[in-house]
């Protein structure tokens, strides 16, 4: 087939700038949308995602890990008698005041573990070691929210909940929805930034042994510990996202913003595709005319589509990367996975396609005898 | 019976009303009109005498309200949206008074894009394109664009398009209209040539009387009906070759 299609769409510079600045506008804002999604749903599980553990047992009725409630860490025994049951940990995870050197105060999430145990140790460290939490009064925190927090350095202390804080170390990329940072410490020292009992707990982890069945071990705990819920880990983990990006609306803001990107990118498009396509309607009542079927003016549209889709699309992503890059080094990261890069594609082929349907409408009610008037 | 079977088109009690306001337009009333191959036919009429509507229904462009249109020996009327298509590329080329170029194809690509229709390999169309070119003496304009032609060159373009598809009814629409008279009558010797050399049955909607003597037959339609249908004198072929030598070449 000659260039009809090509030689269409790059004939009128101007058009092709608004189409493509359309579909790239719309990639951008598809992209960052999404991405922002993908980062929130990503933080508000963050901590029960790399927990490591299979079971989290919290007291009845806690809808997410920010709403925990302290129950007595007696019950950390009882779960330990459970058939099935490899290791079990008290966590907690509870809110307090972090006090800057300037007297301002912050709110941080404390994260309170046991440093000789493998579940929920903090990750991606950058500098320090998770032993060092073993010295007097320590904490990790993220490098992100050393601003925010007012740390410049290891070694600098400051006070939370009214206790001693030094900070030795920092861990990269561990973000919090909520905006208040998660402070790794070991229990005893979290019970004191939380003002909780000594014989208090607020979750309790539970790592199945190998080879046992964890609805079976779950049913096990639920009949011998009283008065608390087990969850699965990725159950309360899709509880604490639901909450966060469903009830709350937050996601649900994000997510209309990423749907009105991809309405605004249709709407562009396809007013232009339609304007190409009348510039040219004498052309396509001329290809009528000589014998062309309709699907073969068809294909000229759809191809016109199919190219700028193709082209806004590598212009949109080489933005997008910019964008998610940059996001890096804020508070609200931009996440977009390969299979996302890839799915994008296949969304701006569709959105680009789906325009050009506008414009085919177009064509089919051309009356190839308009070829010789005038 | 034996005249439908040689007559390239045959339309038989042909009426064309066009559906506007409560009444309608009756465009064409009871027209009977053989066109035979290698006939140069002439359609002549003042505006709005239905010659256009007559040309297009005989294109398999428009429908007839009634009556009997035969297109290489095939009943035009009746035929679907998908047949009439069909028909047209099979055995109809058409010339366009604004010859209907596409401006972002060069030349050649304009004439490809016929044969691209009729199925013809890209290698095979581009050079069926350049020989056609030749033809038309545009050998060397292959690869210009309609914006660089002269309006004679663009009708000369037009002309090689239509004859891309091979058909045996050329159907021209005031080809000369945009052109001056120099080069209206260089198109007008290429038409003559296309039926008198090539067998092709071609018929052209005109109101240029300057063209009047290269007519074989001359219809003249006057509020659709055919007011007179006359054989025209035959222009002696040794004056056009001796005027315009450079249009007969290449139609052999």
């Amino acid at each position: 087939m000659p260039p009809l299609a090509q030689r269409n769409l790059f004939h009128d510079k101007v058009r092709l700038t608004v189409t493509l600045t359309g579909i790239v506008f719309s990639v951008v804002l598809i992209v960052v949308q999404l991405g922002l999604f993908l980062g929130f749903t990503t933080a508000t599980s963050n901590l029960i995602d790399h927990s490591g553990a299979d079971l989290w047992i919290t007291s009845k009725n806690v809808p997410y890990v920010e709403q925990g409630v302290a129950f007595s860490e007696r019950k950390l025994n009882q779960v330990r008698a459970v058939p099935g049951v490899a290791d079990a940990q008290k966590l907690i995870a509870r809110w307090t005041q972090w006090k800057r050197h300037d007297g301002g105060q912050d709110s941080v999430q404390i994260v309170g573990i046991n440093v000789d145990d493998t579940l929920e140790r903090p990750w991606n460290l950058v500098q320090g070691r998770v032993e060092d939490l073993k010295s007097p009064d320590a904490v990790i925190l993220d490098e992100l929210y050393k601003q925010k927090l007012g740390v410049t350095a290891v070694g600098e202390v400051f006070e939370i909940g009214g206790h001693r804080a030094r900070v030795v170390g920092f861990t990269h990329g561990i973000r919090s929805f909520t905006t208040s940072p998660y402070v790794f410490t070991t229990f005893k020292n979290a019970q004191n930034y939380t003002s909780l009992r000594e014989d208090q707990t607020m979750f309790i982890l539970v790592k199945v042994a190998p080879g046992a069945s964890l609805e079976q071990v779950r049913r096990d705990l639920l009949n011998n510990v009283k008065d608390v819920e087990v969850f699965k880990t990725s159950e309360f983990s899709r509880m604490t996202t639901f909450y966060w990006m469903f009830t709350t609306g937050a996601g649900v803001a994000v997510l209309i913003a990423a749907v009105l990107g991809l309405v605004v990118g249709f709407v562009v498009v396809a007013q232009t595709i339609y304007a190409t396509t009348v510039d040219h309607i004498r052309e396509y009542g001329t290809l009528k005319a000589m014998g062309a079927p309709n699907s073969y003016v068809y294909k000229v549209i759809m191809k016109q589509a199919a190219i700028a889709a193709v082209m806004g699309y590598v212009l949109g992503m080489i933005v997008s990367v910019f964008v998610v890059n940059g996001s890096q080094k804020g508070g609200a990261a931009i996440l977009m996975p390969p299979s996302m890069a890839v799915g994008m594609f296949f969304l701006t082929l569709l959105m680009c396609v789906g325009a050009a349907l506008v414009s085919i409408n177009k064509v089919t009610r051309i009356d190839p005898a308009m070829v010789f008037k005038g | 019976m034996e005249s439908n079977m040689q007559s390239a088109i045959t339309v038989q009690k042909l009426t064309k009303n066009y559906e506007e306001g409560a009444t309608g337009t009756l465009a064409l009333r009871g027209v009977d009109l053989d066109v035979h191959p290698g006939e140069l036919l002439m359609l002549m009429g003042p505006s709005g005498s239905g010659k256009t509507t007559l040309l297009s229904i005989m294109g398999c462009i428009l429908t007839a309200t009634s009556g009997s249109v035969r297109v290489a020996g095939r009943e035009v009327v009746g035929l679907n949206e998908k047949q009439l298509p069909a028909l047209r590329l099979e055995h109809i080329g058409f010339v366009f008074q604004g010859f209907n170029l596409f401006p972002t194809l060069t030349a050649g690509e304009n004439v490809e894009l016929m044969l691209d229709l009729k199925g013809v390999s890209t290698a095979k169309a581009k050079k069926r394109s350049q020989e056609l070119l030749e033809q038309v003496g545009l050998g060397e304009k292959y690869s210009a664009f309609p914006a660089d032609l002269s309006g004679g060159q663009k009708q000369r373009v037009a002309i090689a398009r239509a004859l891309a598809g091979d058909p045996g009814i050329i159907l021209a629409d005031e080809p000369t209209a945009a052109l001056d008279s120099h080069t209206g009558r260089n198109v007008m010797e290429m038409m003559s040539d296309l039926a008198h050399k090539r067998q092709r049955a071609v018929v052209i909607v005109t109101h240029d009387s300057r063209v009047l003597n290269f007519a074989d037959r001359i219809v003249r339609i006057e509020d659709g009906a055919i007011a007179s249908n006359t054989e025209a004198e035959m222009v002696p072929a040794g004056v056009l070759s001796l005027n315009q030598p450079q249009a007969a070449i290449g139609l052999v």
